[in-house]
């Protein structure tokens, strides 16, 4: 059925079809109030995904505001497309993660393609060319039977559209949970490179300049795509395949280089990506940030199909496309670099004076919207919530020990959240633009600014099942544990874009997980000077009532002056001293030995002391610039032992490790997941250099062996061989993926 | 030594292409889009790898009817020398000006990761400056990478000596588990008979700078300069 809508509307609007389209009781009185008068059947479906969860934000902007964005070196926090830091030299990162959680889950290769095309646009938007990409993936239980599928779609479709972009994909994280078994978390993250004096922003400006709409043509996929991204999953979930969006990384290509080729020029006034609830989020956006009106002609919009309706055409979530306000008279400059890459071009309207979102469809105005308390006077909620409850504490003697530490340390690297991710990353391109100088695989992916000595280091981490345990810790950890990657690699962390995912905001434990895990990020972001500047939220993430384990994915990003100091976790000769820098108490609550070990999800998560992980990491971070290190591991997942067979792997150099565990348990020694821990490999020479420098700065280190050999030689456990190490790690994930 | 680089939609090595080339040749490539109907006079010229117009229809099949393409096939007849790396290879393969076809990879995968290669003929434009059976590492990333001629063809290039480089294992073994993609006999680039046009599969002009991870690619540039100059 083709609505035929006109101005006064030949659609009526029921209380039915409100409901449909997800707003409230109050949301509709106040859409009422704002137009003076009942809706057309488009401006219904406007209000609808301008207030929808996912483009409002209505749930958490209130606790949102509480995070840390401000530093000297932060240009733009939260606000704009993405944050954007100074990198010194008149260059700025560019940055953002965001979630493309629902559609991956219905159609995981679109789903996560798009999520790739859509976060890459975020950052170009903003006029920097895009460098790297990351991602945050989480998958239900190994054994549940979607998984592999989902798993195998979702690394084909970020594969398939960064491979083809020709950004590289240079890390990120997957772990498995039962938790996810209907809603799998997919979150992008891109990092671009800009001018300072080059930065676009999207507040439209100048009335009577031309709007203009570049890139792919608009079809009706994706409708509702964002009032979709806001609701729990049912049943019926697999029938909403058809809001899923349809990628196309060749049009996101030639549109990069299209839009970069015209930010190079003094055309552009303001420029935006068409993403979530297209059309309609990108014009409000751009008109309400600037204070102006715009009024479109909608047939001048490129269409893919025939018959749109205005309705179809505002809420199509078609990818690939770019609004941009051009300084008058331009129109025919722009249009001739747009025609050499072969992209739509269309003036659809101007700016004009009223403030108004004014669409004309065949002679008639079919909407006429007040921009300004449309964007501005979004329904805010401060929905109910309760803390959650702390869990008992558990000691290292409510966990047996291991029979055989050997085939402990084993079972813990051949599990399904600690063995190799190769069989992902060789589906991506990982070095493409020739400026990836560390790969997959280590504590932070490092990309040189090209061709400068420059480098940023990035890395997403989050421990669920820390923040499921308790939220407040498990959020700080989610900060620390990226500040520690950064630093692990000898990078001077700046900033963190997050990924905020978790159920259904309107039952209060799930909103009570929320703002414990802001309340830990915020304090977290404090103490160690290291600010929020982009971010995104994905709620409803529930199935028939159950939630996953509350997910704040953290991107995180840090700046090398000069690249050459970096490090990685392979040691690089035999005979290096092994130093461990921290506290180790053998913490195993909420670890992941218990879980893999036991089978057990119990106990409070380990704490982060900030003060120690920061003095730690400073401390770390020096030894590094001063060149007293060969290589560095951060302890995190599975503790102790699970890092220094990672080091043994990587360098395929053995080691011989004695430890002196005290009162400690020895399994809670070796797989405690303490916070704020590094091992360093350091040149027999550093050795008293680097024990002196802990001492003075009132660093906990100890030496615990040294690289000699082939294998891996641990206190009480026999020696394991380099090719059991390797067969072990690298097996699961190929031999999984391949059962039919 | 005078170099272009073709550019077409969807080409995504060709700033790779362009720095390594800069690199060690010391002069700027001429950059030549596609639409461009004239290419300067060069001693080489290079497809660079990418998804030219998206891989669809067949990789590289559009770029072979290209304008510019009619151009490069008119250097390469007058004797000038071509490389194509990755897409480029493939749109080699697509023109006619190579043999044989590259197919989607046995694992029906995207493959990115360090492949070791070894040298099989180093009396070549494109070889000179490594040895014949040295191993190098340079790394793959591509989704059809899979080499495949008839029987005939590949007598004719084994038999002349037109195998490039070899998918080896460390230790310089032609193996299965060595072989990335599934190219028959572990081909991972040919040359023409001529000895003037070049395609292969791996990118060693990301493997150009210590930071890169090693400079085992320089040897390819330099050879090109050796022969050239």
């Amino acid at each position: 059925m083709t609505p035929k809508i006109k101005w006064n509307n030949n659609v009526n609007i029921t209380p039915a079809l409100v409901k449909e389209h997800g707003l409230s009781d109050d949301e509709y009185a106040l859409c009422l109030k704002i137009l003076g008068r009942t809706p057309t059947l488009t401006e219904l479906g406007i209000f609808s995904v301008m207030w929808s969860e996912h483009c409002s934000y209505k749930s958490s902007k209130l606790h949102l505001k509480t995070l840390p964005t401000k530093a000297p070196w932060v240009i733009h926090g939260p606000g704009e497309n993405a944050g954007v830091i100074d990198i010194g030299d008149n260059q700025a990162i560019i940055f953002k993660m965001e979630s493309h959680n629902h559609p991956s889950y219905i159609e995981p290769y679109q789903g996560a393609a798009t999520g790739v095309g859509g976060i890459l646009r975020d950052v170009f938007t903003m006029g920097a060319r895009p460098i790297a990409n990351m991602n945050a993936l989480r998958f239900g239980a190994p054994d549940h039977p979607k998984t592999r599928h989902l798993l195998s779609g979702v690394v084909e479709g970020i594969g398939g559209y960064g491979n083809c972009v020709g950004v590289p994909t240079v890390g990120g994280e997957t772990n498995f949970h039962s938790s996810y078994n209907g809603n799998i978390l997919v979150n992008a993250m891109n990092v671009g490179l800009a001018d300072q004096d080059k930065i676009f922003l999207s507040a439209a400006a100048g009335i009577g300049n031309p709007v203009i709409y570049v890139g792919s043509k608009t079809g009706r996929d994706g409708i509702h795509g964002a009032t979709m991204a806001s609701t729990e999953f049912t049943e019926d979930t697999e029938e909403k395949r058809p809001t899923v969006q349809v990628g196309d990384p060749f049009t996101e290509k030639l549109l990069i280089e299209a839009c970069l080729e015209l930010m190079s020029t003094d055309m552009v006034v303001a420029i935006q990506d068409m993403g979530a609830a297209g059309l309609t989020s990108s014009s409000v956006e751009m008109a309400s940030g600037g204070g102006v009106g715009f009024a479109f002609n909608l047939d001048m919009v490129p269409q893919r199909e025939e018959g749109m309706t205005p309705y179809e055409m505002m809420l199509s979530e078609s990818q690939e496309r770019m609004l941009i306000v051009l300084k008058p008279g331009r129109e025919a400059e722009a249009k001739e670099i747009f025609d050499r890459w072969d992209l739509d071009f269309a003036v659809i309207g101007v700016i004009t004076d009223t403030g108004n979102l004014t669409l004309t469809f065949k002679g008639e105005i079919v909407a006429d919207i007040p921009t300004q308390p449309l964007a501005d006077n979004s329904p805010e909620y401060d929905r109910p919530w309760v803390k959650t409850a702390p869990k008992a504490d558990l000691k290292p003697a409510d966990v047996a020990a291991p029979e055989d530490m050997k085939q402990a340390l084993l079972k813990m690297i051949g599990s399904p959240n600690l063995c190799s991710r190769d069989w992902i990353w060789q589906q991506y391109d990982t070095q493409v633009m020739a400026d990836t100088i560390q790969k997959p695989g280590g504590d932070a992916a490092v990309v040189r600014i090209h061709g400068t000595n420059k480098a940023v280091a990035i890395t997403t981490d989050c421990t669920p099942r820390y923040c499921h345990a308790d939220p407040f810790e498990g959020g700080k950890q989610a900060v620390a544990e990226t500040w520690r990657n950064l630093t692990a690699v000898g990078a001077t962390p700046l900033a963190i874009t997050d990924c905020l995912n978790f159920g259904n905001p309107e039952r209060p434990e799930i909103m009570g997980q929320f703002v414990g895990c802001i309340e830990g990020m915020r304090e977290a972001c404090i103490a160690l000077d290291y600010p929020v500047v982009s971010g995104n939220v994905s709620l409803y993430n529930e199935t028939n009532g159950t939630g996953i384990h509350p997910t704040p994915a953290i991107g995180g990003v840090g700046l090398f002056k000069d690249s050459s100091k970096m490090v990685t976790i392979a040691p690089k000769a035999e005979g290096e001293i092994l130093i461990l820098i921290g506290e180790t108490r053998g913490h195993l609550g909420a670890s992941l030995y218990l879980d893999v070990m036991e089978g057990r999800e119990e106990g409070r998560p380990p704490p982060v002391n900030l003060a120690l992980e920061k003095k730690n990491g400073d401390f770390v971070r020096v030894q590094i610039n001063e060149d007293r290190i060969s290589a560095c591991h951060d302890i995190s997942d599975g503790g102790l032992y699970v890092a220094l067979a990672e080091m043994v792997m990587a360098s395929e150099i053995g080691m011989d490790i004695t430890i002196d565990n005290g009162n400690t348990p020895l399994h809670a020694y070796a797989f405690g997941e303490d916070q704020g821990r590094y091992i360093l490999s350091v040149s027999p020479e550093y050795r008293d250099e680097v024990l002196r420098n802990a001492r003075a700065d009132g660093v906990t280190a100890q030496v615990i062996g040294k690289t000699t050999g082939a294998s891996l030689t641990l206190t009480a456990a026999d020696p394991i061989s380099m090719s059991e190490l390797i067969g072990t790690h690298q097996n699961w994930m190929p031999d999984y993926m391949s059962i039919d | 030594m005078k170099t272009a680089v073709i550019v077409f939609p969807a080409s995504n090595c060709d700033r790779d292409m362009i720095v390594a080339l800069e690199k060690i040749t010391g002069h700027k490539p001429h950059i030549i889009w596609h639409q461009d109907e004239e290419i300067p006079p060069v001693d080489l010229i290079a497809l660079p790898g990418g998804f030219s117009f998206g891989d669809y229809l067949r990789c590289g099949a559009m770029a072979a009817r290209s304008p510019v393409t009619k151009k490069v096939i008119e250097h390469a007849d007058r004797g000038g020398n071509v490389i194509g790396i990755c897409n480029g290879f493939q749109i080699l393969t697509e023109t006619g000006l190579l043999p044989g076809a590259l197919m989607r990879n046995e694992s029906l995968k995207f493959v990115c990761k360090d492949a070791a290669l070894r040298v099989e003929n180093s009396d070549t434009p494109f070889t000179n400056a490594y040895s014949e059976g040295q191993v190098i590492t340079v790394p793959v990333a591509h989704h059809d990478g899979n080499y495949f001629a008839d029987d005939e063809t590949l007598k004719a290039i084994e038999g002349e000596g037109r195998v490039a480089f070899r998918y080896v294992d460390d230790a310089g073994q032609m193996t299965k588990a060595s072989n990335p993609n599934g190219s028959r006999n572990n081909i991972a680039g040919i040359i023409n008979r001529r000895k003037n046009i070049l395609g292969m599969m791996p990118h060693p002009e990301r493997l150009i700078d210590d930071v890169q991870g090693g400079t085992d690619g320089l040897g390819f540039f330099q050879s090109m300069i050796n022969a050239i100059n």
